[in-house]
């Protein structure tokens, strides 16, 4: 074995920093799946009639479908049955009106997790919709928004305050029926955030959720719906981690965006869930289905993902072309080391006329993680003159690990202007040595190398997130290199 | 300042250094000439610490220390500099922020703070007129779609930044044209003083009329064969290296 493969191999083995677990007393339903559990999640949430009744017609829908197969993960079989499916902390009154009144044990786990709510208020102008396990705990920033007219609530509450609006909306990318995982979310989704942009408003802040898995055996099924009515504008972040278990937790969150004539929703996702550990025991099953629609002329939506966590990653967020003129992106970074694994990519359907769409993937492996991109692009006979760029890139950090690449083309229109670029590379001895040479440390190199890799998705963050992502996969690369 | 004593050095398992011995003295400008394969860059990347190589026998000390112990970076912490003759691409990473991290990493060594942001532009600004570069060069990722003469000056460039003890250069004259040749030989004796030394790595005596060295060695087939000073840069000019196989035969069987 090599001195680089060695290096590479130690620096893959690095411990997870956010692996702690918050005792607090919880109301949870027993574990296990049916009808009843439905009528008590959605009773819970003091549903309107329509909610449970789609909620129903999911689960039967789900009832007869099976599990994919086609991605290129391994696992064990769930066992849905074991599964606790609705778990809240117990709160004292019927729900915290202001910070004051949060759990003080929960506010500190957000500390621990680097979002101090309080601080982040008066500081980063970033509101926070923090879901722990399946509800809400705190929605900051709510009365300045809503002096704009935006909404901005946990969804359990638009279903409330907000019906028509989610009527209108819940489904209409992400039907019920779309797939395994997607079904299941929409039969039993506890939580989630709402987001309204009124008409010809830029919202001023980055909006912000944190989810965390905190319960034992619990899944997390979060359910986001973005809606930015016409000329509005709204960036819009999501970040993930969760307790080290021993055991598998899935999570498997439905998003979908909506984006009216010249609207547009930037949509960031910092993923750490727990990967598991070195020998690849436990860890996040992360199935999640995430969907735009450019309803509108001239909108665009754009996700950038960081996803350094989870022990298997299940996800392709995508992107549906109607309005004239529209813009779908997606800019991707995927980690897998130990024995993670990764199959994720992007969908583009191009339907309307001069549709664009730019996808920016960058895949890293390291120890025996597997990484899988996978992409799809169709353009429909009505797509006149559309157009797509794709740049895939592979990175490989030792030699045990793998690095995959499954685009898919459809074109059913001879006006279309598609580009493809694609690389593999390793990052080479010489490279470190180069750095090395200058003085920084093996590990340094290999952090400055892989974030080198990745800037041309990093710049597609906010500023203060980019900063947080490159932190991150620094940390995850780091090691015993020496 | 540098002493080598004997290195035998392999690579997959083929000898590639036979048994070197130098000495460089604080202030003295060493020459290293010789044939395509002979061993140069071998020696060179050596002494930097590169570990694809098998290091079989021998010794080198530098500043009183074992030098085959450290770690590369605590090579280069220590003021050794090797600027290299086919020098690395890294995509996305700026010239400016590598270089500021490297600074930073001799600074902390020698238990100085950061460098100040404003001084550090101040700074480059400075050697970048010194070198005649180009000021766009400082702000795109490091050598990447860099000219080969552009890469080589970008190596002298990080050399006056980080102001080594102990600097190697590879071939840096290769490929540069003559102006570029006498601006890099001008950052070079810029940097010269009696606490610092040189080996210069080179196929070409000319660079040797700008860089005047105190010794020249001849590397043949992994030995030094010869060393002279400077009038040997001339001679091997006019004969070229077949007139030395017969001295090698003799080193060989002595
Ligand atoms: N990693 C390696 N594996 C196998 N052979 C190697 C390796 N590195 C160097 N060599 C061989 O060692 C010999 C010396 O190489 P080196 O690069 O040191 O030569 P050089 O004197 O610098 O030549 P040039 O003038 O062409 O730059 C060559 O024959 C080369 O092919
Ligand atoms: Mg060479």
């Amino acid at each position: 074995m090599s001195t680089e493969t060695q290096k590479i191999e130690e620096l893959a083995n690095q411990e997870y920093k956010y692996g702690f677990y918050t005792d607090i007393e919880t109301d949870s339903a027993p574990p296990g799946l049916n009808e009843d559990i439905i009528r008590l999640i959605s009773g819970k949430k003091k549903e309107p009639e329509f909610m449970l009744k789609w909620r129903l017609k999911a689960y039967k829908h789900w009832l007869t479908m099976k599990e994919p197969t086609w991605a290129n993960v391994h696992y064990g079989p769930i066992d849905y049955q074991s599964i606790v499916y609705y778990s809240a902390p117990k709160r004292k009154e019927d729900g915290p009106q202001s910070l004051d009144e949060v759990d003080p044990q929960l506010l500190e786990t957000y500390k621990k997790l680097g979002i101090p709510l309080e601080e982040q208020e008066l500081l980063a102008g970033v509101a926070v919709d923090a879901v722990f396990d399946s509800v809400s705990v705190a929605t900051t920033f709510k009365e300045k928004l809503g002096e704009l007219g935006i909404i901005f609530c946990p969804f359990s509450e638009a279903v409330q305050d907000h019906p028509d609006l989610v009527k209108k909306y819940l489904g209409s990318v992400v039907p019920h029926t779309d797939n395994f995982f997607a079904s299941l979310n929409s039969a039993v989704f506890s939580d989630g955030s709402f987001v309204y942009i009124p008409e010809g408003v830029r919202c001023p802040m980055e909006l912000s959720t944190y989810f965390r898995i905190n319960a034992k055996n619990t899944g997390q099924f979060e359910r986001t719906l973005i809606i930015a009515d016409k000329g509005s504008y709204v960036s819009y972040l999501e970040g993930c981690t969760a307790p080290m278990r021993d055991e598998n937790q899935l999570h498997a969150a439905v998003v979908e965006l909506i984006a009216l004539d010249d609207a547009q929703i930037k949509y960031s996702t910092i993923q750490n869930w727990y990967p598991g550990d070195e020998e690849g025991k436990g860890g996040i099953y992360n199935f999640v289905t995430k969907r735009g629609k450019c309803l509108g002329r001239n909108s665009k939506i754009s996700w950038t993902q960081v996803e350094t966590g989870a022990a298997i990653t299940w996800k392709y967020p995508g992107v549906l072309l109607i309005g004239d003129n529209s813009i779908g992106e997606f800019y991707s970074v995927a980690l897998t080391k130990n024995w993670q694994q990764a199959d994720t990519g992007t969908k583009m359907i191009h339907i309307g006329k001069n549709t664009r769409s730019n996808v920016v993937s960058k895949g890293i492996s390291a120890g025996h993680g597997q990484n899988t991109y996978r992409g799809l692009i169709r353009i429909s006979k009505s797509a006149t003159g559309a157009r797509n760029y794709t740049q895939c890139d592979s990175m490989l950090l030792g030699d045990q690990c793998g690095a995959h690449t499954f685009p898919y083309i459809e074109i059913k229109n001879s006006t279309a202007q598609m580009e493809h670029e694609a690389s593999t590379s390793k990052v080479g001895e010489d490279q470190i040595f180069y750095c090395q040479s200058r003085g920084l440390s093996a590990e340094d190199a290999v952090s400055m190398i892989v974030n080198g890799f990745c800037k041309k998705v990093f710049k597609e963050l906010p500023m203060e997130f980019a900063v947080e992502a490159q932190k991150l996969l620094s940390v995850n690369l780091e090691g015993s290199v020496g | 300042m540098l002493e080598i004593k004997n290195l035998h050095v392999k690579a997959d398992g083929k000898e590639i250094l036979r048994g070197i011995d130098l000495k460089v003295n604080a202030g003295e400008v060493h020459s290293i000439m010789g044939p395509n394969g002979s061993g140069k860059s071998t020696l060179a990347q050596v002494i930097a610490g590169r570990e694809s190589y098998e290091i079989t026998d021998g010794e080198v000390i530098y500043q009183g220390k074992d030098l085959l112990e450290m770690a590369p970076e605590d090579r280069a912490r220590q003021g050794i500099f090797l600027a290299f003759q086919y020098p690395v691409e890294i995509p996305g990473v700026s010239n400016t922020y590598f270089l500021k991290a490297a600074l930073n990493a001799l600074r902390k060594e020698r238990g100085e703070e950061e460098v100040d942001a404003m001084d550090f532009l101040a700074l480059i600004k400075e050697k970048m007129k010194l070198l005649g570069m180009d000021e766009t060069l400082i702000s795109r990722p490091v050598n990447e779609g860099f000219s080969g003469g552009e890469k080589k000056r970008n190596e002298i460039f990080q050399m006056v930044v980080l102001e080594p003890k102990l600097a190697i250069l590879d071939e840096t004259d290769s490929g540069l044209d003559i102006d570029a040749l006498k601006i890099v030989a001008a950052g070079v004796n810029s940097l010269r003083s009696p606490e610092r030394s040189f080996i210069v790595v080179t196929h070409y005596q000319r660079m040797l009329n700008y860089i005047v060295p105190d010794a020249v060695h001849v590397l043949y087939e992994g030995r030094i064969v010869k060393s002279g000073g400077k009038e040997l840069a001339l001679e091997l000019e006019e004969k070229g290296y077949t007139w030395l196989e017969d001295k090698t035969a003799a080193a060989v069987n002595s």
